[in-house]
């Protein structure tokens, strides 16, 4: 019996229209895990480095966590991964919702999709029936009303859907995966799905899954609920509102928005608005933020309630559904001061399938190169004179790619470079290609640098968590804030944190030391990668300030839940960081390098290149990388996945560290 | 007759604060897994939440009795603008629809109210559900002492009901002369 997972993948050959049900390999499992670990070493097996984002060969991989489906709260995230058009890396980004937990029901942990089919169709899973079904007539709806025509026409209203828009179908480089709510929208996902031909899928499962500790495991995810009503009573002092609860940022029933709107950049990740905020504006945004939503929702089996029911239209439909930040991002990046636009333009985008945080990005960026005379009206004819206006504007010429809309729709990086004329010098907010969140700060922080620089999943909020952003100023604060923080992995963090200061001695960017840098870079990371591994939302784990899943419970939970026998130091020192690396060198094989580990490059104003140059230096020898940044045969050797090793000496790639640039 | 004291369980559904999670469908299947929590499949739960997000519709239901037959009609109710799918508030296991029957056998599924040895404070889908959508009520009711019915009793009733007592007493006279010849 398999505890946990199901066991079976479902391997789907769209040029050929094959479907199999494949048994899994259970040391698989032991080694890594599931979700994104087995994710990256189907990658490695089976997509060499010549193959090409829209390839055949390139495969789509939907998988759920370890835990998805069981009654772990939270267990709830899809894990995609494919090669990206835009970074041209291995992309993985997830989802929330309910597809995963369903797809186990059905009785598969992955869906891993390959080919290229000759028309536009959807795949319709109900437990063992696999259906590759014409679409024809879903060609350019929304996603989500492709999502509700299936559910119609197949007469499953508790199926669940994911599906691409207009610019997934037009391979936009940004271009989501939409889910309700959710969507895998990092890395464009969605254009390798059009590019497959692959409108949506849709699945709907009845079976079991089995729980190996059943009474222990209840027991331990009954505390997670407990510790989840405690901390609702008991919100982080001494941070923003925001910040202060569990779940994503609580943004649907927040209104105070002081921190995002200013200290996060406008326009093209510009502009900082210190004064933003004023009363006025709190109270028009509360009056629109309680007009719109009509009902705060939630993913599968969470009782966060980070989600919204949203009364605005989207192409076809009178409402949509909202999470986090986009309420925001299109309303900073045109630099309208108007909530109202953000929802209306954010139910479209959505409907189109694009990427949240990227697209408004494309757009400012767009809306800069025509102001200082780079793009023209040659280029934008009848372009409108208000920013909202052009963003409306610059969506659908994207997501049709039309006219400029064909270049834009590359993202700023290969946008700045198709346009030339001095464009690049526009390209600022870019980290290995993609669009990056809008911050733009003054002192260098040193445990930032290395996330940012170092992450693969390439976007910050995926990769830091549970560390406070700034020092408490009152060190009194600090010992009251450390008194219950159970969730660290060492007293170091604990030490670290009661001595930082915002000023002096110890305070950024030469404190901490080198070594608990790299610790605390590691601490988070880790706790990310063990989360896209079982399939836990970061909302309750990795991402918020003392969460109910940390290091110290998850090793327990998981063994109970699988009946394997994960200790901390298994978890962490050895599966996590076997699928660490090797997703490290999936994208070393992929031209990965040294060169490429950098933060945007005005995220801070006050930078130490040779300090930088030597914090890269030792976290590399802490992650048991080369000079390059990549992995040591002997780290692989250690991990047990010395072939990958051998795979990268065959290529020359330990030889001739530098590589060619990789696009 | 004389007054006896009953119990009334209710489980109080505000389906204003749902959420659409279905972590009550997750533990109620859990719970009534053999061994107990062995296994978690939201299908065999029994209670469902009927849910449609485009039109903010989010109704938790629980089973309630089998119907061997599907109802004459159909019902739809608008409430607040919202129209409500047919069988929406439906409590029954019934032909018409898969709901509350166990996916493999289809048998029908009726909820216990998680009886429990030792008893459970509250139904588990009330225990997790954090959104306090479910809430549980007990009260004590003085109701008329009823002799319980056995089943022979009650179809018996239900044919006097229909024929008339003395055509059912004709009838069983009549069978048994045929048995004796």
């Amino acid at each position: 019996m398999r505890y946990a997972e199901t066991g079976f993948n479902l391997e789907i050959d769209l040029s050929s229209g094959n479907i199999e049900k494949v048994e899994t390999d259970p040391k698989l499992t032991e080694l890594h895990l599931g979700g994104l670990g087995t994710n990256a070493k189907i990658m490695w097996d089976r997509v060499p480095p010549e193959v090409e984002p829209f390839s055949p060969e390139n495969l789509l991989i939907f998988s759920s966590g370890l835990l998805g489906g069981t009654p772990a709260p939270a267990a709830n995230r899809t894990i995609v991964t494919t090669i990206s058009p835009q970074t041209r890396l291995m992309a993985y980004s997830m989802m929330g919702g309910f597809f995963a937990p369903e797809l186990k029901f059905a009785g598969y942990d992955k869906i891993i999709i390959r080919g290229k089919s000759p028309s536009l169709v959807y795949l319709w899973i109900k437990d063992d029936k696999v259906e590759i079904r014409d679409a024809s007539h879903l060609q350019g709806k929304g996603s989500l009303e492709t999502s509700e025509i299936i559910k119609q026409e197949l007469n499953e209203p508790k199926a669940q859907v994911a599906s691409i828009g207009l610019a997934g179908e037009n391979r936009v480089f940004f271009s989501s995966i939409e889910h309700g709510r959710s969507s895998a929208s990092r890395g464009g996902l969605g254009a390798v799905m059009g590019d497959k031909n692959l409108k949506a899928i849709a699945v709907r499962g009845t079976k079991d899954i089995n729980i190996a500790r059943p009474e222990e495991f209840i027991k331990l995810c009954n505390e997670v609920l407990q510790y989840i009503q405690w901390r609702a009573d008991n919100p982080i002092k001494h941070v923003p509102p925001i910040l202060a609860g569990l779940g994503s940022p609580q943004e649907m029933a927040i209104h105070d928005e002081q921190w995002h709107t200013t200290a996060f950049s406008w326009g093209n990740a510009r502009y900082r608005r210190k004064d933003f905020w004023t009363e006025e504006v709190e109270k028009e945004w509360t009056k629109v933020q309680d007009g719109a939503v009509e009902r705060l929702i939630s993913c599968y089996n969470c009782p966060m309630k980070c989600g919204a029911v949203i009364s605005y239209p989207t192409q076809e439909l009178s409402k949509y559904m909202m999470k986090c930040y986009s309420k925001l991002t299109y309303v900073m990046g045109a630099m309208a001061d108007d909530l109202e636009f953000g929802f209306r333009i954010a139910g479209l985008a959505q409907g189109y399938g694009i990427d949240g945080f990227s697209g408004p990005q494309v757009m400012a960026f767009a809306i800069e190169l025509y102001e200082n005379g780079i793009l023209t009206d040659e280029d934008l004819p009848g372009f409108p004179s208000d920013n909202e206006g052009r963003f409306f504007y610059l969506l659908e010429k994207i997501v049709r790619r039309e006219g400029i809309g064909d270049v834009l729709a590359n993202g700023v990086y290969w946008a700045a470079r198709q346009i030339g004329k001095g464009a690049e010098e526009y390209d600022h907010n870019t980290i290995k290609k993609h669009e990056q969140i809008p911050i733009k700060l003054g002192m260098l922080n040193p445990i930032f640098f290395l996330l940012l620089s170092t992450g693969e999943k390439i976007n910050i909020t995926q990769i830091e968590g549970q560390l406070p952003q700034a020092p408490f100023p009152n060190p009194e604060d600090r010992k009251e804030f450390v008194k219950d923080w159970i969730q660290v992995p060492s007293d170091t963090i604990k030490e670290f944190f009661l001595k930082w200061e915002p000023r002096g001695e110890y305070a950024f960017p030469f404190y901490p030391d080198f070594q608990t840098a790299c610790e605390l870079v590691e601490w988070q990371e880790t706790m990310h990668y063990i989360d896209d591994a079982v399939g836990l939302c970061a909302g309750l784990s990795s991402f918020p300030i003392k969460p109910p899943y940390h290091i110290n419970n998850l090793p327990q939970i998981i063994s109970a839940a699988t009946g394997l026998d994960i200790d901390r130091d298994e978890l962490w020192h050895k599966i996590i960081k076997r699928n660490r690396n090797l997703i490290r060198a999936n994208n070393v094989r992929r031209g990965l390098r040294r060169k490429d580990d950098k933060p945007p490059q005005d995220h801070w104003k006050k930078r130490f290149p040779e300090y930088e140059a030597k914090l890269l230096d030792e976290y590399y020898k802490f992650k048991g990388w080369n000079a390059e940044g990549i992995p040591t045969k002997e780290t692989l050797e250690g991990l047990g996945i010395g072939y990958v090793g051998e795979d990268l000496e065959k290529r020359g790639i330990y030889n001739n560290e530098q590589s060619e640039e990789n696009n | 007759m004389s007054k006896v004291k009953k119990t009334i369980k209710v489980i109080k559904i505000n389906a204003d604060l749902c959420n659409g999670c279905r972590a009550c469908e997750v533990i109620c299947s859990a719970f009534h897994a053999s061994p107990k929590y062995s296994i978690n499949n939201p299908a065999r739960a029994r209670i469902r939440v009927v849910f449609d997000p485009v039109k903010n519709v989010y109704v938790p239901v629980y089973a309630g009795g089998y119907m061997a037959a599907e109802c004459m009609g159909r019902d739809k109710y608008v409430i607040d603008g919202k129209e409500y799918e047919e069988c929406a508030f439906c409590r029954s296991a019934c032909p018409s629809r898969d709901a509350f029957k166990e996916p493999d056998s289809a048998l029908p599924l009726k909820c216990d109210m998680c009886e429990d040895d030792p008893p459970q404070e509250e139904p588990l889908c009330v225990q997790w559900c954090l959104a306090d959508a479910l809430t549980y009520e007990e009260r004590e009711e003085e109701v008329e002492e009823t002799e319980e019915l056995d089943d022979l009793e009650t179809g018996l009733k239900a044919l006097a009901d229909k024929h008339g007592f003395q055509n059912i007493v004709d009838s069983v006279a009549r069978m048994l002369q045929k048995e004796e010849v």
